[in-house]
């Protein structure tokens, strides 16, 4: 247990190794992870990251701000699954409020949610398969990714900044052939996975360059806060959508893949397994799609539609206080977590009963995941440092925020 | 889904798991409990903080073993000024606690829980970075998030939105 949390101390001078700064612009850290090696030859006798170069305060914005104005900020947090932070955003606020959300716009939330994991994952698969050499991967992954980025622009008119869920259930209604579109999708991806397997899944570079790299032990993982696909490779079978269910995750039907040898390779075997479910799960909510309202029957916090807003005194009353006041939240907290690409992201939200949430914090999965990273890769050499790095799907605005 | 007002009584919370752990191992580490929206809060001492979270991890019918998270809410100008937060989760019997340690504003500081979950480092360094509340015994508690010549910590309530200019 020590050696997981030995101090860095980093000084020169010492005879047989040398210091090596990586980032904060090196194309394989994922953004601006800055990681100081203590290298002896090629291999890593130690590592720190280095974090903070992406910290824009968001959490200290959140605070100035009415809550519905926090959605757009927690898009910008992760930029890789916006819908997955307005989702836990909005879940945590609806659990102070107390609210309802139709049916409707909880099978549409799972249904976007799932689509923000391929589009993740795709992503993620793209430029880890680049770091480690595999070109053609990152093409086919991107294109994929387009498709799911103009379902994106198509339901809340932005490709990556969604802001599309609002307190109290949906923004809008889907555009009325969203749905065929989303099927189309579906319909068409699993061969697409077929595609990135054949090209990796049994190529003898990528799996010297992956299996027994960065190993790292379940009970490692668990101490050291790791969540999601970097954990699960490790053989701690734990999905909140499965374990903790929320929005209506516990009437789908699907597999959360587990891998025990904790390598490169079982992380990326979990995730490529997890499109596959995330598939299903899309299919799924098509199939079921309940009819009914998208927002829940609260006026005082939900904005009436427009019709009803130019028609009815009481309406455009309320949607002006809405818009200049925003509306009080009763004072209590709550931490809401989602199972997000990357493993738990949870918002702790307190509110003081007035119109502004008093504070809110994001535990970001990443963050976590990165100090699992001198576990990994201490002993091992520099080239699969890259391979740690990719494998444990590092979104640096997430952990800096 | 209608709103339950909150249990407070810490009789009637006795029955969950981490309430009788902790009662029948270090009787009176329990200021206060709090059960509002299915999340249970549990206010504890400050001087107990390691050694409750120590009982928790080690928990054989219900191993709180992964810490979600830890971070700070700051009450100014009330006094006692903060509340560090623990979010506890139990892997195998899913689940939640919440652990709160209120400290007043004259030099923040309690023991660190690294040594118990290495998870915490990280997290003990942002709340270090963003609220000047110092860990004790923690194995490197620098700047995080801030470079490491800033002056005065950001999340804190009398420290301006904007920034000082």
């Amino acid at each position: 247990m020590t050696q997981l949390t030995a101090t860095p101390v980093f000084d020169a001078g010492q005879d047989r190794t040398m210091i090596l700064n990586m980032g904060p612009q090196h194309p394989s850290t994922h953004g601006v992870l800055r990681v100081m090696l203590e290298i002896d030859g090629e291999t890593v006798v130690r590592i720190m990251p280095d974090i903070g170069y992406l910290h824009t305060g968001i959490e200290k914005t959140c605070e100035a701000k009415f809550y519905q104005q926090v959605v757009p900020l927690t898009d910008r947090i992760d930029y890789l699954c916006p819908l997955t932070n307005n989702l836990c955003y909005c879940l945590a606020v609806e659990k102070l409020l107390g609210l309802e959300i139709p049916p409707k716009a909880q099978w549409l939330r799972v249904l976007l949610n799932e689509l923000t994991r391929i589009n993740s994952h795709l992503v993620w698969l793209g430029t880890h398969a680049l770091d480690i050499g595999a070109m053609t991967v990152f093409l086919y992954c991107f294109r994929e990714r387009e498709d799911i980025l103009r379902l994106f622009e198509a339901v809340s008119g932005q490709r990556m900044m969604t802001s599309y869920f609002r307190i109290g259930g949906l923004a809008l209604e889907p555009p009325l052939d969203f749905l065929d579109r989303v099927r189309d999708f579906a319909r068409r991806f699993p061969a697409k996975v077929d595609e990135y397997e054949n090209l990796l899944t049994a190529n003898p570079i990528w799996l010297m360059r992956t299996k027994g790299v960065a190993r790292i032990t379940g009970e490692d993982a668990v101490a050291l806060g790791a969540s999601g696909p970097t954990l699960r490779a490790s053989g701690v079978d734990i999905d909140l959508r499965r374990d903790l269910p929320y929005s209506s995750y516990d009437k789908f039907n699907f597999e959360v893949p587990v891998a025990q040898e904790g390598d490169v390779f079982a992380r990326y075997l979990c995730r490529v397994r997890e499109l596959r479910e995330s598939n299903k799960i899309v299919e799924q909510a098509l199939a079921g799609m309940p009819e009914g309202p998208i927002k829940a029957e609260a006026p005082k916090v939900v904005l009436p539609n427009r019709e009803k807003m130019k028609t009815q005194m009481e309406a455009l009353i309320y949607h002006f206080k809405i818009i200049t006041e925003g509306f009080s939240v009763p004072a209590g907290e709550v931490y809401q977590a989602v199972e997000s690409p990357r493993g738990e992201m949870g918002y702790y939200v307190v509110s003081d009963g007035t119109a502004k949430p008093y504070r809110v914090h994001m535990r970001s999965a990443c963050l976590a995941n990165l100090q699992t990273l001198p576990v990994m890769c201490e002993g091992r050499l520099i080239a699969d440092v890259v391979a740690a790095i990719g494998s444990i799907d590092i979104v640096l605005g997430e952990i800096d925020r | 889904m209608s709103l339950k007002p909150a249990i407070t009584d810490l009789e009637q919370l006795k029955e969950h798991p981490a309430v009788a752990r902790l009662q029948a191992n270090i009787p009176g580490s329990i200021e206060a409990a709090k059960f509002e929206h299915d999340e249970m809060s549990l206010y504890i001492v400050r001087s107990s903080i390691r050694e409750a979270c120590a009982l928790l991890r080690d928990y054989p019918s219900c191993p709180f073993n992964f810490l979600s998270d830890v971070t700070c809410v700051d009450w100014y100008p009330a006094e006692p000024r903060f509340e560090v937060v623990y979010h506890l989760l139990s892997i195998r019997q899913k689940e939640r606690v919440r652990l709160k340690v209120r400290l007043g504003d004259d030099a923040p500081s309690l023991d660190s829980v690294t040594p118990i979950w290495p998870a915490a480092n990280f997290f003990e360094r942002e709340v270090f970075d963003l609220f000047g509340i110092r860990f004790l015994g923690h194995p490197y508690l620098r700047r995080i998030q801030m470079p490491a010549d800033w002056e005065g910590h950001p999340l804190r309530k009398d420290y301006p939105v904007e920034g000082y200019r």
